[in-house]
């Protein structure tokens, strides 16, 4: 495969496109171009810093180095996530658990069944997207529980009032905030390669492999980011809807 | 919200009237546990209700609440929700019977009834339970004046009918008079009045 080599004058060409972007905000009265030029800023910090650290990770190829990484991905994932769930009282445990697992669940399949071997050029790159899908999906996840607990308060207590458990109450709730998680990600696999081409694919066919290679390592990633993301959305949504309830399956008072 | 509040309430059926905010409903909870009060007790036949099984209480002390709350599905599998959480068959024809409906209704879909009738589901499934006491938070409140005075006739109907006793909340003398053996009133959190007795 012939590596290819991106120079900075490249990447600066690029910011072309980014004054399209800032152009239209502009002309269209937006207001987003203060976001772009974060976004842009950011992008290019955390980017070219992650850039460095996996360097340094590929070159001592050490798993431990590799297990602190994705570590801290999960640990700043939960962080991420939990903006998004303001509504679901301490949200912070069952996403870092629900990350924490979703991560070691699909990574240790993965590894178990063959299909990658534990070095750290795969464990990085598809722990991160393990671990950024998982976040989007629990993050989304929570987020409906949150709204929808507030909504359904009535029926969660009518249902309470006839005996039943927190779980048997909530149970339509858990439901609908698992299939807002999961719904995003399996419909864009449903349209991968009709409607848009995912990054892995792309990536691979830029950097010159050959087409059937990178459609099953996208096929790979896509089946493994589906366990994932199902794995996360349901551990932090078990996880997280006790914190509505109190040891004697009472819905607590929600914040207004 | 709740202060000062000290009363007994025998068998029979008793009302808790009072104005909007004066903490009717806040008060029927405490009965079933949907809520624990800060201080104070609350007893349910001279032992306190934090000592019972609260679920086991929840069914022997039903709650309907003001307003219909169904789960998706036929009237039937409503009427026999809570029984199946017990893990225990219930008579839905009879439940239905009691709470004024008739047995076609069990295979209607929930959604699909008038206010009235899915305050009288609501009824059923908690009739359904077999429970010893039962709560009804302004059974009537939301329904209009034909469906109010059906729902009253059968609720004393039910008192003919059961050894059950009701605790409802309203905010209307007049139906207080007409359904309960006593009243209490209360009046922003405290007790105004009673527990008084309804001459008949």
């Amino acid at each position: 495969m012939a590596a290819i080599h991106i120079t900075v004058g490249q990447v600066a060409a690029t910011l072309a496109l980014v004054a399209v972007a800032v152009a239209v905000s502009a002309w269209q009265r937006a207001g987003l171009e203060r976001d772009i030029g974060i976004a842009v800023v950011r992008s290019f910090i955390q980017l070219t810093a992650i850039g460095y650290v996996i360097d340094v990770i590929f070159e001592q190829d050490n798993l431990w180095f590799v297990a602190a990484l994705l570590a801290a991905m999960v640990l700043f994932g939960a962080f991420t996530a939990r903006s998004r769930a303001r509504k679901v009282p301490g949200a912070f445990w069952p996403l870092l658990i629900a990350l924490a697992v979703a991560g070691a669940t699909t990574l240790g399949l993965v590894l178990a069944l063959g299909v990658f071997d534990p070095e750290a050029r795969y464990l990085v790159p598809v722990g991160g997207m393990v671990i950024g899908n998982a976040m989007t999906a629990a993050a989304v996840a929570l987020n409906r529980l949150g709204d929808d607990v507030a909504d359904s308060a009535n029926e969660i207590e009518a249902t309470l009032a006839l005996g039943a458990t927190s779980a048997q109450a909530i149970r339509p709730v858990v439901r609908r905030s698992l299939r807002s998680g999961m719904i995003p990600l399996i419909d864009s696999t449903k349209t991968t390669g009709l409607i848009f081409f995912p990054g892995t694919m792309v990536g691979m066919l830029l950097a010159g492999a050959a087409p059937v290679d990178a459609v099953r390592l996208q096929l790979v990633l896509l089946y493994v980011l589906l366990g994932s993301v199902s794995v996360g959305a349901l551990t932090s949504v078990l996880l997280a809807y006790r914190n509505f309830f109190t040891r004697a399956q009472q819905l607590r008072e929600l914040p207004a | 919200m709740l202060e000062e509040l000290t009363f007994g309430i025998s068998e029979g059926t008793t009302c808790i009237a009072g104005p909007s905010g004066a903490g009717k409903s806040t008060l029927l909870r405490l009965f079933n546990r949907l809520s624990d009060p800060a201080g104070g007790t609350v007893r349910y036949r001279g032992r306190d209700v934090r000592d019972y099984d609260v679920l086991a209480l929840r069914r022997e002390v039903g709650l309907v609440p003001q307003l219909p709350a169904l789960l998706n599905g036929t009237v039937e599998m409503n009427v026999s929700f809570g029984a199946r959480l017990a893990g225990e068959a219930a008579d839905v024809a009879t439940a239905l019977r009691l709470a004024g409906l008739d047995e076609t209704f069990a295979d209607r879909p929930a959604g699909r009834l008038s206010v009235g009738e899915q305050q009288r589901v609501m009824l059923a499934r908690a009739l359904a339970l077999q429970p010893k006491v039962l709560l009804l938070d302004e059974p009537t409140a939301a329904l209009d004046e034909r469906s109010k005075a059906a729902v009253e006739r059968t609720l004393l109907d039910l008192r003919e009918r059961l050894s059950l006793s009701v605790v409802f909340v309203t905010h209307e003398l007049a139906q207080a008079e007409r359904l309960a053996d006593r009243i209490v009133w209360l009046e922003r959190g405290r007790l105004s009045r009673g527990p008084a007795t309804v001459p008949s």
